[in-house]
């Protein structure tokens, strides 16, 4: 590396030792890559001159096992791919297939995945908020916000009867209509959750350390981040407006009833990208207070197409045709007619996407999931380049990527 | 967007794409699905990006499916699909495209950068290339696997298992 300075008491000591390159490799088990990463960097000094990411790690071929099982049986799937926001995936997929079969669910379960949905956005900004503090040194940030995530599956728990892995929507309703106190505990989680959270931002927004590790740090701008097809905070950190929330009124979830604000970055640095995520949970609160006042808390959760509606239990264990339809409807599955829909929801992490063909049968012929990750983590080569090897991490911590998520 | 303003913005669309256009189909959810020829592929996706007025400036997607069996499957038996978006219409369309086995695609990398690992992973899956891409290697996979796990004729639990790491070409690494 040249140097045009002559006063050698300016000079960055990195470009004193001209030949000192040296290649470090990171991950693909590392605390700092928060899932199967892995980045190759040739380093001068503690400039970072080129590097390669390289995924794969955790690839279990869900798009394969997709066009080998039934629509039905793919849901569970949908929560292993970003194991985050679950929910948000459920929804995405049940959504997807919907559309192919052209059916429409009522408005209880539109307004239940819409809630699904923002919880799941707030437990994925919580997590992606703390690692990506405790990559900068910032722990109890992370304990408040983990804390408070805790909390919040335990609301989850309520809907669903699990906590991690929900699989909770069906193709044409939901696995069960939200019990009684649901929505009281939502509201008292979020009744909680505020204050902490605005405990967590003055805990950390400000910090001296914490700004000066993040701005300017791993900055996209607008045309670059067009490029690379950045959606969600990501690419409205980097000044683009585009939310699917808002630009898509067509669509089933109940977002044309609330208010919401987007936030908007400047930069698209490091600091930007936290400052909109930071926002968004609040923004994500407001709507979830909302949608609970407006949810209707009776009526059915499933759509009337006798094609894909499970069979009640009650009749089942009781009436023989009715057993027969359930034995058929889980061995056989349900038939899609031929057909293709390309279904894209805001995510967390930007737009998740289910694309799928159908050739008729129980089966897809071709199911492709959009995964965000995907194209942010092909971002990180350029973003990260002539930057210290410390801000890698800071970097990487950003653009939040799931490794279930990106490599599927 | 309503039915009557979608009908003039896919009119617009077909005259901006004039003799590429091969067909124009719709999908389940009234999403207009342009069929294009391969060797016009990026003129067609360049006319939608930088044509004033329509301004599919945004590579949603890229990705591909073996259409074994299809109606038209003597024509290429692979299809790659362009799904595109417009920030400024708030609009989705899709570009398709057929390859047969052993073709190679034009690389739209020239037209987004988002495009380079997505065409990697079809041609990791599906074995289809791209011509002018620029670094055109495995991406999910190990680079030792053999077959294309997407194509219909591989069989879904047929494993291949690897004992050593895989390794980085260290060239990459090297030049500049």
């Amino acid at each position: 590396m040249k140097t045009n300075n002559t006063d050698p008491q300016l000079n960055d000591p990195d470009e004193i030792f001209e030949d000192a390159r040296q290649y470090m490799n990171i991950g693909p088990s590392h605390p700092a890559t928060h899932g199967t990463l892995r980045v190759m960097v040739r380093l001068n000094g503690e400039t970072i001159e080129k590097s390669i990411s390289e995924m794969g790690y955790l690839h279990r071929g869900k798009e394969k096992i997709a066009e080998n099982n039934t629509y039905h049986k793919f849901i569970p799937h949908t929560d292993r791919m970003n194991y985050c926001s679950a929910l948000m995936n459920n929804v995405a997929y049940v959504m997807a297939v919907e559309k192919v079969l052209q059916i429409e669910v009522p408005e209880r379960t539109k307004y239940v995945r819409t809630i699904c949905c923002e919880i799941a956005r707030i437990i994925d900004h919580l997590i992606c908020l703390g690692i990506g503090a405790v990559d900068l040194g910032a722990f109890s940030f992370f304990l408040y916000g983990f804390h408070q995530r805790e909390e919040a599956y335990t609301v989850i728990e309520k809907l669903c009867g699990a906590r991690l892995t929900t699989s909770y929507t069906r193709v044409g309703g939901l696995a069960m209509p939200p019990p009684d106190d649901f929505f009281l505990a939502l509201k008292k989680w979020l009744d909680g959750f505020e204050p902490v959270f605005n405990e967590m931002d003055k805990l950390l927004t400000e910090n001296k350390i914490f700004k000066d590790r993040t701005i300017g740090i791993g900055a996209f701008t607008k045309e670059q981040a067009m490029a690379y097809s950045f959606t969600g905070p990501c690419a409205r950190a980097s000044n683009i407006n585009i939310d699917l929330r808002r630009d898509q009124p067509e669509s089933v979830l109940k977002y044309d009833q609330v208010d919401f604000d987007i936030p908007l970055g400047k930069n698209g640095d490091v600091y930007d990208r936290y400052l909109v995520r930071m926002e968004e949970v609040r923004q994500s609160v407001r709507i979830l207070r909302q949608l609970s006042d407006k949810c209707p808390k009776t009526g059915p959760v499933w759509c009337d197409d006798k094609r894909v509606v499970i069979p009640e239990k009650e009749r089942v264990y009781n009436s023989m045709e009715a057993m027969i339809h359930h034995f058929k409807f889980f061995m056989e599955g349900f038939n899609v007619p031929p057909g293709e829909a390309y279904t894209a929801v805001e995510g967390p992490n930007g737009e998740l996407g289910f694309y799928v063909v159908s050739r008729g049968g129980p089966m897809p012929w071709r199911l492709r999931v959009r995964a965000p990750s995907f194209y942010m983590y092909q971002s990180l080569d350029p973003m990260i380049k002539g930057q210290k090897i410390a801000d890698l991490v800071a970097s990487l911590g950003s653009i939040n990527i799931i490794a279930g998520e990106l490599d599927r | 967007m309503s039915a009557n303003q979608l009908e003039a913005h896919v009119a617009k669309l077909q005259e901006a794409l004039g003799g590429m256009l091969v067909r124009l189909e719709r999908d389940r959810q009234n999403v207009p699905i342009f069929w294009v020829k391969r060797e016009q592929v990026i003129d067609a996706l360049r006319a939608a990006k930088e044509t004033n007025g329509l301004e599919y400036h945004f590579l949603s997607d890229l990705t591909a499916y073996d259409d074994t069996d299809g109606e038209d499957e003597a024509q290429g038996r692979f299809v790659v699909v362009y799904q595109l978006y417009s920030p400024q219409g708030k609009t989705r369309i899709r570009f398709k495209t057929r390859a047969a086995d052993g073709v190679s695609v034009p690389t739209a990398t020239v037209l987004w950068a988002a495009a380079n690992w997505a065409e990697r992973e079809v041609f990791d899956l599906l074995g289809v290339k791209f011509d002018g891409h620029p670094d055109l290697r495995r991406i999910l996979l190990d680079v030792r696997w053999q077959g294309h796990p997407l194509r219909k004729d591989y069989h879904w639990r047929k494993y291949q298992l690897f004992n050593d790491p895989e390794p980085i070409p260290e060239h990459l690494l090297k030049e500049e």
